[in-house]
């Protein structure tokens, strides 16, 4: 079935080649076809801020710094300064923030947000394509529904950006697209700017059981066991190999181009490093497969997913350089998720490896601090001594990391993206709420104001009305 | 009140599992009592046979007593789940440890989820550590819309931890019960008026007949408690509408003993629940629109329903098997969203042992159930947890599998031996 695809593909791509600029996702450079990496950029621009100078707050830079009573100074969507004093600009926005803590905006890398939106009916579920196990070809992006009701209220928790992820139906779920939480018409309008694009791959349960036990076969077909799943994974990769080979060979030497395949250009593109590889994988034993198969085929894991395991191998996380997206205590819901531990996120800390707060929930991704602040008070009670200041980087800077946007996002650094968040308080505490969240400078949620609160379409008119009635 | 011979019921149990506990008094506590008392600081709860024995600022407890040191920190009532699936299933996507429902059966009201209640189950000591002392146990619906009835058991992993069974029925009339029951409310409805005409019609209309209009002989016989007000009846409704539907079936049936878990547009009609003395056990955490029966849901839900004079308890109704200990911070939660400290504990201890007719509990005074926790921090509070915990006057072990596997697995140093070995 492929291969026919592929043989189709090939011709149709000869002849964009030769037309010249006939081709819809290919261009030309010089009398070489180049594949679009691109074709559905992103639109999103900062909205309009003024230079915001918030006051007095405690400030978590982030990167491991803590600052009483410190200013932030926010300046055409940058941040432009993180200092004890500062001298407000003139026609600054002054706001007392005393009593008051600043940190990054809160990034979350796992969520389905749009892909399985609010409210949850049939016709929403465009987050899994299960009709293969490889589906390396389907991207996220297309299946965000952009008036997703949770939007808003992650925005509300702080969250300024996010990665959304295809599910783990498929040993590759396709790509998943990083995002700016600011509301949009479009995707395009929230795609982060020159963010990389990711793929989502997953291990264990998941895979075998939409397949190998799928649609009321048995058995359904491959992969059927976690064997079927490495099989199912380095089959994939081999045809990769070969594939960006064609491509190589093309660039260097000319003649023919490859034929196309949308299933192959992504894996190809993490062969390159263009994209990242983010990979659903729960028990320790699987983890540590997985990294000796990516150096097999020459590529890297950037973050395990869920990593309910991770503390069992946090040393091994460490010295590959993976970071684990993880709960702070969710458990037991199947077999792999079993031996799911409290202190799981300050264990992969202490063993120097990178942790990261994730929700790959539409309600957890509303309280992510909370969820960090759990796993760092049941850490301290186990001995493991981490400062509010480091504990943050697994709400920002490692997220961020993990997503490839560090540079623009993630702390509060100067040059730095604005996207900042004022809470009311100690944000480790239940009882504190974001109170301002600004994305690249500009204030996109005010609480209680009802004019800087988002309202999506689909909750217009309706009872709850995006929570302001 | 009409609930008077169910209460009996559970004093009893409660006096039967206190017998074998110790005298421990725990001193220089900030206790939060649940009564008209409020907080006392530096006060000490004395604990004997199991009970409450003494408390107060004042109060010195028999010399010779064990003492503990509560360093200020704060002593609640153990904490009282109203809604979870925890000890009925071990393993979440395996169907063979999990007893929550069975999509084959003939039965309804007849299943008892205590038949398949494992006081051994992972998941109740995971929950006991959290300061989770008391659960409700509801079945789930697997193939009608009457799941079957409920127990009240304690979180000792003690094999006569269940203190009271068959405590309610559950019953789901939003849309999960609706799909069950055929594919819609109005089939929903006319199974359950059919399930009280069984149960009523009981024993008569199964002389000729094994099968009623709804329900089998066996759960005719099952139902008749609750369609008498003997019996609790929970039901699962979120939607305004649906509200409507339960507190219109309460006033057809004024005996009825109802309670409404869900409840997420409950705020719509807070005052009408409230008239309707119909008490609600909701999740605060529930803020989205995630079907068309909850398009009203929001984090003020919990403080509007309370402000309203609406008996509500709080539950976290999300992942209730394994995570029911999470119900802490759906009130810390609630309280974030303008709930008051004393009413999103009250939600969590006393309401729920209201709506249960546990009597002797919820509150900590003179002659009630001594389950107690002490904590390290504001029980409120994501970062704090027990130091220690009680049921019945006695202490418990804040140990569970996954405190094992944490202490295993905290030095990864396998030069000796494998891990294997760290037991």
């Amino acid at each position: 079935m492929k291969k026919l695809f592929f043989v189709l593909g090939s011709a149709a791509l000869a002849l964009a080649g030769c037309g010249g600029g006939g081709g819809d996702d290919t261009s030309s450079n010089g009398d070489k076809v180049e594949i679009d990496r691109n074709p559905f950029p992103s639109t999103y621009a900062p909205y309009p801020s003024t230079v915001t100078l918030l006051k007095d707050a405690t400030v978590l830079d982030g990167i491991g710094g803590q600052i009483e009573n410190g200013d932030v100074l926010l300046v055409d969507g940058k941040i432009s300064e993180v200092a004890e004093d500062i001298g407000a600009p003139d026609g600054a926005t002054v706001i007392d923030a005393s009593g008051k803590w600043v940190t990054p905006g809160i990034i979350d890398n796992h969520s389905h947000l749009g892909v399985y939106p609010s409210p949850s009916v049939s016709a929403h579920g465009d987050g899994n394509e299960i009709s293969a196990p490889v589906t390396a070809e389907v991207w996220a992006e297309h299946g965000i529904w952009p008036q997703d009701p949770g939007f808003p209220r992650a925005l509300a928790g702080g969250v300024t950006s996010m990665q959304i992820l295809p599910g783990s139906a498929n040993l590759f779920g396709g790509r998943g697209v990083t995002l700016k939480n600011v509301p949009a018409r479009t995707v395009q309008g929230m795609k982060f700017p020159d963010a990389p694009y990711t793929l989502k791959m997953a291990c264990g349960e998941n895979p075998k059981r939409v397949y190998g036990y799928g649609g009321g076969r048995f058995p359904g077909g491959a992969p059927y066991s976690r064997m079927g799943n490495v099989a199912g994974y380095r089959t994939a990769w081999a045809k990769a190999v070969e594939y960006k080979r064609k491509w190589d060979k093309y660039a260097d030497e000319g003649g023919d181009p490859p034929a196309r395949d949308l299933e192959l250009d992504t894996l190809m593109g993490v062969l390159n490093g263009d994209i990242l590889v983010h990979m659903h994988c729960y028990r320790a034993d699987e983890m540590a497969q997985i990294m000796d198969m990516s150096q097999e085929f020459g590529y890297k894991v950037t973050s395990f997913h869920h990593a309910v395991e991770s503390y069992k191998i946090a040393d091994k996380l460490a010295e590959y350089g993976a970071c684990s997206a993880m709960w702070a205590d969710w458990w037991g819901f199947k077999m792999e998720a079993y031996d799911g531990v409290r202190e799981n996120i300050p264990m992969v800390h202490k063993a120097g490896a990178c942790a990261i707060v994730h929700s790959d929930d539409d309600i957890g991704i509303q309280r992510l601090n909370q969820e960090a602040s759990k796993a760092l008070s049941d850490g301290r009670r186990a001995g493991i001594e981490i400062s509010d200041a480091d504990a943050w980087q697994w709400l920002s800077a490692n997220p961020a990391k993990s997503l490839g946007v560090f540079d623009q996002t993630g702390s509060l650094e100067a040059g730095k993206d604005a996207d900042v968040v004022l809470w009311s308080g100690d944000p480790f505490s239940v009882y504190t709420q974001a109170e301002k969240v600004f994305v690249d400078g500009a204030l996109m949620y005010d609480r209680g104001n009802p004019d800087v609160t988002p309202v999506m379409d689909f909750e217009l008119g309706q009872p709850g009305e995006g929570e302001l009635k | 009140m009409i609930r008077k011979i169910l209460l009996s019921a559970a004093a009893s149990a409660a006096i039967a599992l206190g017998a074998a506990a110790q005298n421990v008094a725990i001193v220089n506590a900030k206790v939060w009592t649940g009564t008209d008392a409020g907080t006392l600081e530096n006060a000490t709860v004395y604990i004997s046979n199991g009970e409450v024995a003494g408390l107060g600022v004042n109060f010195a407890p028999p010399s010779g007593t064990e003492l503990i040191d509560a360093e200020g920190n704060w002593v609640t009532p153990g904490i009282f789940s109203p809604f979870s699936r925890t000890g009925i299933v071990e393993v979440g996507a395996e169907d063979s440890t999990n007893d929550t429902n069975a999509a084959g059966t003939q039965f309804s009201v007849a299943l008892r989820a205590s038949d398949g209640f494992n006081p051994a189950a992972t998941t109740i000591d995971v929950t006991r550590i959290e300061g989770v002392t008391r659960i409700a146990v509801a079945p789930a619906n697997g193939a009608s819309l009457i799941a079957g009835q409920g127990f009240i058991a304690d979180t000792t992993g003690d094999a006569d931890s269940i203190s009271y069974d068959r405590a309610f029925v559950y019953v789901d009339l939003g849309e999960n019960g609706a799909g069950l029951a055929g594919g819609s409310r109005p089939a929903a409805w006319a199974s359950l008026r059919g399930a009280f005409a069984d149960a009523r019609g009981y024993p008569a209309r199964f002389m000729a007949h094994n099968e009623g209009d709804t329900l089998t002989r066996a759960d005719a016989q099952a139902f008749g408690r609750a369609v008498r007000g003997q019996q609790l009846m929970i039901i699962a409704a979120r939607r305004a509408s649906d509200l409507r539907m339960v507190m219109d079936l309460k006033e057809e049936n004024p005996n009825l003993n109802l309670a409404i878990v869900g409840a997420d547009e409950g705020w719509i009609v807070a005052d009408e629940l409230a008239d309707a003395g119909i008490p609600v056990i909701i999740d605060p955490f529930q803020n989205l629109p995630a079907s068309f029966s909850q398009l009203g849901a929001t984090s003020k839900n919990a403080e509007r329903l309370i402000d309203a004079g609406v008996t509500t308890a709080f539950a976290h109704l999300g992942s209730n098997s394994h995570q029911a200990r999470l119900v802490l911070q759906s009130a810390g939660n609630a309280a974030a969203n303008g709930v008051s400290f004393d009413d999103a504990m009250a939600a969590m201890t006393t309401v729920p042992a209201a709506i249960f007719e546990v009597e002797n509990y919820g509150t900590i005074e003179r002659g009630h159930t001594a389950d107690l926790v002490l904590w390290d921090g504001d029980p409120l509070e994501v970062s704090s947890a027990p130091i220690a915990v009680f049921i019945d006057g006695e202490a418990q072990s804040l140990e569970s599998r996954q405190t094992k596997l944490r202490d295993r697995y905290l030095d990864l140093d396998e030069s000796e031996k494998p891990l294997a070995y760290k037991n």
